[in-house]
């Protein structure tokens, strides 16, 4: 079983990266939802 | 949304199963031993980060063509997400070439052209940042997008076309080349789940990207007159 901590490491490394993608998906979603509802709050006292 | 859900469900219940068949099921390469196993998480994410660029590369053409904002949003997201399978490639390539070759990295066509790939899509990304006009920023970025996707079938053949410290291609390899059968359906198992997982990362980029134009909407609309 030589080399089984390099393909451990190959996996948790390739899965962190998607992962951490799919985090940063999720936290700038989560930014732009708040963003959109400030905004349509906004709008009605500008008009 | 519920459709976005489900994908994503599969795209993870595939990957895992993904995994647990590269351990478990396809059996251990004589040479190489069990660090042959990166293998099907390495080439599964170089093949789906390729069509990850060939889906940018199709919206790049659209958007040139019909200048619609939507080609230029899945174009972009297409980008980031084959940039990011494209990493994922550069990182596990090393880890599995040090035991097997001896050293982490050599300057051979296949390693360089990937690299030079990463960098062309990295660029892609930074060019968008610089400029803030939208319909500028998505024709240049199209056509700068068209060009950097010339590198991929370098990637493709630079294995078949000259010889390199990369072995040569197992699958699509000509006579000689192939894969033990198990090996070969674990394989393409591997490839399907890690296009199931580049599909669910594209849709979920292309809502947020979708959503960035909302906002440039409202903010147009909130602007005093």
């Amino acid at each position: 079983m030589k080399n089984l901590d390099s393909v451990f490491a190959a996996y948790i490394i390739g899965w962190g990266v998607f992962f951490l993608f799919y985090l940063s998906i999720a936290k700038r979603t989560s930014d732009l939802r708040a963003e959109i509802e400030r905004l349509k709050n906004s709008l009605p006292r500008s008009s | 949304m519920t459709k976005r859900i489900i994908l994503g469900a599969v795209a993870i219940v595939l990957v895992i199963a993904a995994a647990y068949a590269s351990f478990y099921i396809a059996p251990e390469e004589r040479t190489m031993g069990v660090i042959q196993r990166i293998f099907y998480f390495h080439v599964g994410s170089a093949w789906a980060g390729m069509d990850a660029f060939l889906v940018c590369f199709i919206a790049n053409l659209l958007y040139v063509w019909k200048r619609a904002a939507k080609y230029d949003w899945l174009g972009v997201s297409a980008a980031e997400v084959g940039l990011v399978f494209t990493t994922v490639v550069l990182i596990t390539g090393p880890i599995w070439a040090k035991p097997v070759w001896g050293i982490w990295w050599t300057w051979d066509a296949r390693l360089t052209s990937t690299f030079v790939l990463w960098l062309l899509y990295v660029s892609y990304l930074l060019l968008r940042t610089l400029i803030e006009e939208q319909d500028r920023r998505a024709l240049l970025s199209s056509v700068f997008g068209i060009f950097a996707f010339l590198d991929v079938p370098l990637v493709f053949g630079a294995i078949r076309w000259w010889r390199t410290q990369h072995p040569s291609p197992v699958i699509m390899g000509g006579p000689g080349s192939g894969l033990e059968p198990t090996m070969r359906k674990v394989f393409f198992f591997s490839v399907l789940a890690m296009h199931f997982l580049m599909a669910f990362l594209i849709v979920e980029r292309y809502a947020l990207e979708k959503m960035k134009y909302e906002v440039d909407v409202l903010k147009r609309e909130a602007e005093p007159q």
